[in-house]
């Protein structure tokens, strides 16, 4: 009963100073909302980039050298095609093993020209990367093995050359060599801003004729059994040590790049909420401060109400009360606003959203939180007051 | 007149600190108020008498001396144990009313029943009987802000009585009401002392109204320098 009669005076405060206590409640809901948009950004993200990693198919293994880690620069490469047979024969199937040797190129067609990445791969790419296409046929054994100059056309790169004509059967100029193109990919789409449907196919061969090198960049594999794949990736590490003894190389699963993306975002998202936290803390600061100034307003009231019997303690809860309730109701405004926020954000912009409940019982939780922490100085100084100076307060 | 005296104060002396400098406000004061009573607290400004109705109702705690307020002596007691006694025993009249604003008159006079546990309902109930006792069962949903100072002095009276205590502290009830109101809340008074019984203690400037009380004490420089109940002659 002494609880419901604390619940009601504190509502009663609340709405007797409503303009005060909406703009105490500022900080807190801007803190609240960012957290959860901010999170909701965070996880929209993350589960975009899952889907997409997932989406270049399954089973995957990436050969590359040097260590893949967060931070660490990627080592020029000292893998050739006689490494990329050496690995078809650890696998036991060629086909199952892909390659690329990439480079940023200009690739023109008349007038028209567009800087693109220019893929120099196998014809197993199809097979390991789950890609498809859309018009026309994609490379096959004997391109790469004669080096001929046909290309595959991502979708932007055949609208942006061939904007009115069918892309497939013309010419196109690649760093000042002509090639035919042969096909165009069925579209991908964006990722994490990256336009996947900018990027030109060539056979490998005819890629390192024209960049001048024997390399290639990575392997793919797409490993036969899942239960293996770890194991399998240690087999071809060892097989590439072996040909080139000093360098190190790194076989990672899909699982393993999640991993390290997943880091990033989290350290992404650690940052964001970060910020979203101060913003709390400055709120709950403002908390403090208001509650300190209706308690020196209410000093007289807090005077009677120990003259009636108010224990330190009923007068302490009131206070409390009154600061958590100032948070609690900053913090379902936040949240309605961040929740509105994060759908306008997935509607209107292509930064994928996904509201999580835990998110928003965090957010809860933490204003509620922030209304105790800051509440508790001023709700103590309240309950401590003498009675009799409190009475004979202006 | 009882056996039990609802207050005893024994050599109670209280000194403020003020900046370091000792205020003694109260220099041993021995006093009982017994069951029923009906006192007025006299002296001149300064003299002590408000200083001396806090520690009576438990509001303050003596410097010095014994007090013992409904059996128990309050040097002993703790903070809550004090609230809790000043709950269940004494009732507050102040000169300035002290109503809370925003807060209908039957919610003013329920007050001290929240802090007894009292459910809602009965207080409500209770809190519109005692205001029909003091005349005012037609402004029960009234705010402060809507009441004449009589009416508001009436409310607080009220609140005072709603818990049943067995003493009365009014500190110059009628300091801020015109003279026809102040007799009207005076005579409100002195009729609540002899119907329900409940020990009344008056500070009043005002020797007239001093002389219609069955006891005088009369103070000063934080001594009580005359006692009625001694036989001794009024101050
Ligand atoms: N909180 C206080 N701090 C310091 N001195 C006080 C305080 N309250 C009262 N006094 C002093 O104690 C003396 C008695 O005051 P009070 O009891 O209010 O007298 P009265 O009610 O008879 O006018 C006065 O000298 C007054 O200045
Ligand atoms: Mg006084």
């Amino acid at each position: 009963m002494r609880l419901a009669e604390a619940w009601r005076v504190a509502w009663d405060a609340l709405r007797a100073n409503r303009m005060r206590s909406a703009l105490t409640m500022l900080g807190v809901i801007i803190g609240v909302a960012s957290v959860v948009l901010l999170v909701a950004i965070g996880t929209g993200t993350k589960q975009r980039v899952e889907q997409q990693v997932e989406g270049l198919g399954s089973n995957l293994l990436l050969v590359v050298p040097g260590r893949l880690d967060v931070g660490s620069a990627p080592a020029l490469s000292p893998l050739t095609l006689q490494d990329v047979d050496a690995v078809g024969r650890v696998v036991g199937d060629p086909n199952r093993v892909a390659v690329t040797v990439a480079s940023g190129a200009t690739v023109r067609a008349g007038n028209r020209e567009d800087f693109t990445t220019v893929q120099g791969v196998l014809e197993t790419t199809p097979t390991v990367f789950a890609r498809e296409v859309a018009r026309g046929r994609y490379l096959t054994g004997s391109d790469v093995d004669t080096g001929r100059r046909v290309a595959v056309l991502g979708n932007s790169v055949a609208r942006v050359l061939f904007p009115d004509r069918e892309a497939v059967g013309q010419q196109i100029n690649v760093a000042g060599v002509r090639f035919r193109v042969i096909g165009v990919f069925t579209p991908l789409g964006q990722s994490l801003g990256v336009d996947r449907d900018d990027e030109v196919h060539i056979p490998v061969t005819a890629a390192q004729r024209l960049y001048g090198t024997q390399r290639v960049d990575a392997i793919a594999v797409k490993a036969p059994d899942r239960e293996r794949i770890d194991e399998l990736g240690e087999r071809i590490v060892a097989e590439l040590n072996g040909r080139h003894p000093g360098t190190e190389f790194s076989a990672v699963t899909q699982e393993q790049i999640l991993g390290v993306l997943g880091d990033i975002l989290g350290i992404l998202t650690g940052v964001l909420a970060a910020i979203a936290g101060i913003s709390l803390l400055v709120g709950g600061v403002g908390v403090s401060n208001i509650m300190l100034v209706s308690v020196r307003e209410r000093t007289r009231e807090i005077g009677l109400r120990k003259a009636v019997g108010a224990r330190p303690r009923d007068i302490g809860v009131q206070f409390l009360l009154e600061a958590v309730l100032l948070t609690s109701v900053g913090g379902l405004t936040g949240m309605a606003l961040g929740v509105g926020g994060a759908l306008l954000v997935a509607a209107l912009s292509p930064i994928p959203a996904a509201v999580t409940w835990w998110s928003l019982a965090l957010a809860f939780g933490v204003s509620a939180a922030v209304g105790i922490v800051f509440g508790v100085v001023p709700a103590q100084r309240a309950g401590r007051l003498d009675p009799v100076v409190a009475l004979r307060a202006e | 007149m009882s056996r039990d005296p609802a207050i005893e104060a024994v050599e109670v002396s209280r000194t403020y600190e003020l900046d370091g400098v000792s205020v003694p406000a109260l220099r041993g004061v021995s006093l009982t108020i017994g069951a029923g009573d009906y006192v007025a607290l006299i002296g001149p400004s300064g003299s002590g008498k408000s200083t001396l109705m806090h520690l009576l109702g438990g509001l303050d705690r003596p410097s010095g001396g014994r007090l013992v307020i409904g059996g128990r002596e309050v040097g002993t007691l703790s903070a809550p144990e004090l609230a809790r006694l000043r709950n269940e025993t004494i009732g507050f009249v102040f000169q300035a009313f002290h109503l809370l604003p925003r807060t209908s008159a039957v919610d003013n006079v329920a007050l001290p029943l929240v802090y007894r546990g009292v459910g809602a309902r009965q207080r409500r109930e209770r809190a519109a009987a005692m205001l029909g006792r003091v005349g005012l069962g037609h402004r029960l949903h009234h705010r402060p802000n809507q009441l004449s100072g009589g009416e508001q002095q009436r409310v607080a009276i009220a609140r005072a009585l709603v818990t049943d205590p067995t003493v009365l502290l009014a500190d110059e009830p009628t300091g801020n009401l015109d003279s026809t109101t102040g007799a009207a809340v005076l005579e409100l008074l002195e009729r609540l002392n002899v119907e329900s019984g409940v020990a009344l203690v008056m500070v009043t400037h005002d020797a007239e109204v001093a002389a219609r009380a069955r006891r005088r004490i009369a103070m000063r420089d934080g001594v009580v320098v005359a006692d009625s109940a001694d036989g001794g002659a009024d101050a």
